[in-house]
Parts: structure tokens; sequence; C-alpha cells
């Protein structure tokens, strides 16, 4: 086989090599919106976060606005702050309340967004001051039982 | 070295044996890290030869397009159709492409083309190195004053790096595609559901990278098994065919190892 014929299917091969990775990123990665876009922060304490992950969703309504950023614990008062990056365009009420919800009884844990009624508007790195936090499913069981032997007993 | 076979029964012929073997194994390992040492300083003079690894990316990439991509079709459509299975029972059908993506891009994709890669491309590097041995043609270079490290092994190793990745992500998108036939065309799972749950659960720098990563990992450690096999063999048809048949043994296992390590670094609390 000659020098050009190999030259050719070398090069028919890299890029079609590089076309599967270009696939990978775009179709199957969704490379284009992992991508910084531009946007603001927002802080909220909550007591519990449950199964709250990195890059979680946030939304508004049921559409995504944001992913969460970074998760921590604060020793002072003994709560998880969340900070969540807001895209751009979106601005939330000061009286925004922030929730942890779950979409489905198994599916992913995400932020709700809820805004209320001010006039005034949250801006960069500032804080959600009305949280409610995850439902976590052994306490309410827990409490459940506890409501029901209560109950029992006054009968 | 005392000939092993060659001791008194007992204790301590037993421990003679295991530390001839052991000497011998470490012997062949500080000689295989050196010759990867010299194949990749020798690599600058090959690579102004830029055809001869023009040319072994044909013969190790190029020729071994057809058996990766269908693999990776065939691969991505069983998958799919075992996935669906279990899934449907928990109604979670709609993630049947997350479960392909991830499963290919993390894991199949890489080690299943590295091992199809170690068979095809990784023992016909062996046998040609092993069989230029036995015919003398490596001396014969070497009295024209031609390196073989230069000319002949150095251009077959870096065809191979080069070759490894793109056959994985060529894998991994053919195994997709499969997916897509029989998840969307043939059980009838919602497209947009399919193509979007896949999207939002695949991190570009989390899943897709980390398994180039892992396939030039794999190239490199496939490659260099090959060409030290072959350059290594006795110069005889026995011992080309027992290098042969190291390289593909050798290299599999190395594969499945390293994967086990990679995986344990790269995916060890991700959720």
């Amino acid at each position: 086989m000659n020098r050009s014929t190999i030259d050719l299917w070398v090069g028919i091969f890299v890029m079609l090599g590089i076309g599967g990775i270009l696939f990978l990123a775009l179709k199957v990665g969704n490379l284009v919106s992992v991508g910084s876009t531009p946007g603001y922060r927002l802080e909220a304490n909550f007591d519990n976060i449950g199964g709250l992950k990195l890059r979680a969703p946030v939304k508004a309504a049921g559409v995504v606005v944001g992913r969460v950023d970074s998760i921590r614990f604060d020793p002072k008062n003994y709560q998880a702050v969340v900070t969540m990056k807001i895209d751009e365009g979106n601005e939330f009420t000061a009286d925004t309340i922030a929730s942890i919800l779950t979409s489905g009884l198994l599916g992913e844990v995400y932020v709700g967004l809820d805004a209320g009624g001010d006039t005034k508007m949250l801006g960069n790195g500032s804080l959600i001051k009305k949280t409610q936090s995850a439902v976590v499913l052994e306490k309410l069981i827990g409490q459940f039982l506890f409501d029901k032997a209560a109950s029992g007993g006054a009968k | 070295m005392n000939d092993p076979g060659n001791v008194a029964p007992g204790g301590a012929g037993v421990l003679r044996r295991i530390g001839a073997a052991s000497i011998e194994g470490l012997t062949r390992f500080g000689y295989a890290a050196r010759f990867f040492v010299t194949v990749v300083t020798e690599s600058p003079a090959a690579f102004r030869r830029i055809h001869l690894t023009l040319r072994e990316i044909y013969f190790s990439g190029v020729l071994s397009l057809v058996i990766i991509l269908i693999s990776g079709l065939f691969v991505g459509m069983v998958l799919a159709l075992q996935g669906y299975d279990v899934l449907q029972r928990y109604g979670a059908d709609q993630s049947l492409g997350v479960l392909v993506a991830l499963s290919l891009v993390r894991e199949l994709g890489p080690v299943v083309a590295g091992l199809l890669f170690a068979s095809r491309a990784g023992s016909a590097i062996t046998a040609e190195i092993g069989l230029m041995k036995a015919t003398e043609q490596l001396s014969a270079m070497e009295m024209m004053a031609v390196d073989p490290l230069a000319r002949v092994v150095a251009p077959r190793f870096w065809g191979g790096v080069v070759s490894m990745p793109l056959l994985a992500a060529l894998f991994s998108t053919l195994g997709v595609f499969g997916a897509y036939l029989v998840g969307v065309r043939l059980l009838g799972i919602d497209a947009g559901a399919f193509w979007g749950n896949m999207q939002s659960a695949v991190d570009f720098r989390q899943d897709i990278l980390n398994g180039i990563v892992k396939s030039v990992v794999f190239g490199v450690a496939v490659s260099m098994i090959a060409v030290f096999e072959g350059y290594d063999a006795k110069p005889t048809a026995e011992g080309v065919s027992s290098a042969t048949t190291r390289t593909v043994v050798y290299s599999s296992l190395t594969i499945l190892a390293l994967d086990f390590v990679l995986t344990v670094f790269m995916f060890r609390g991700v959720a």
C-alpha cells in the first residue's frame, strides 16, 4: 500500500475519532451547558439538607435556573450553608423561600425557590432568610408512630 | 544464578525456587522499565520520520476499526435490552440513556476497546517484532547503524498510543448509538427523555474526560507490553508464539488491574 493511501486512511480514522469524542462531549455530556454561564451567587442556611448534592439543580416553578455550587457546615449555628449559582437574568425577591425538595419518591433532590411579593431583589452573595429543610422520611415515620401512640394512650 | 530445578527437595528448595522466580521477575520488570525509558528517549528520532508512525496508526488503528465499531454497536444494543428489562420493573425506563452512557463512557468503552485492541493489534505488533528478531532483521539494522528502537519499536509504540483513545471514543459513540436504536426505535422510549436524562447525568470532566484518560493509560500499557514482549522474545518460532500469548494475557490483566486502580481514584465518592 503506498504512502498517500495510508495517509488518507489515517486522516479519516483520526477525524472519525475526534468526531466520536465531540459526539460524546456535545450530545452525551452536554458540554455546552456545563461551561461557566454568567450568573450570581445566593446563599441559604438549612437545618437539614437531606440528600442534596453538589451540582444539583435549583428550580423555580419547575424550571432549572441554576445549580448548587457548594455545600458546607457552619459550626457556629449548626446549619448547612448552601451556595447556589443562579443563571443571569433570573432575579428573585428578597423574601424568596428556598426549600429542599425531591422530584418523585426516589427522584433527584433539588432546591426549589418560591418568590414572594417584596419589591427589593436579592443581589450577588445575599442570603435567603426563609428556608425549608429536607423532609427526612425516618423522622416523618417516627413522628407518625409517636402521634399514633399518643392518641392511642389518650383513648 | 543457580538452576532452580537442580536443588535438593525440601523446605529450602522451595524457598530457593521462590527466590529465583522473584529475582527473575524483578529483573525482567526492571529491564522492561529501562526499555520503556529508552523507547521514549528514542522517540524524537522516530518522529523525524513521521510516516513510520502514521503507517503504524494505519495498521493498529484503522484496521481495528471494523471490530471496534461492530463490538461497540452490539455492546450498546445488548446493554439497552438488558438495562431496559431491569429498569422498567421500577418504572425507570426513561433512565436507560443514563445507564448505557455512563457504563460505556466510564468503563466499557476504555476497557473493552482496550481488550480488543490488545488481542487485535498488540498481538500483531509482538509477532511482527519477534519475527524480525528471529530472522535477525533487527541485528541487520544495527549493522547498518540504524537504531531498531527508533526505526521499528518507537513508531509501533506511538501508533498504539494514538490509536487507543480514538478507538475507545468510537466504541462508546457506537455503543450509545446502538442503545438509541434499541431503546428508542425498538422499545419505544421517548427520544427526548433518552437524550435529556443522559445529558443531565453525564458530566464532561467527571465522566468523559476521565474515560479518555483511562483509554490513554491503557493505550500506553498495551503498546508498551506489546513492543517489549516482541523485542524480548526468544528468537525461535516457539519463542515468538509464546511472546504473542504473553502479550494478550499480560495486556488484558494489566488493563483490568489498572482500570480498578484508576476507577478508585477517579470515581470514589461520586454518587
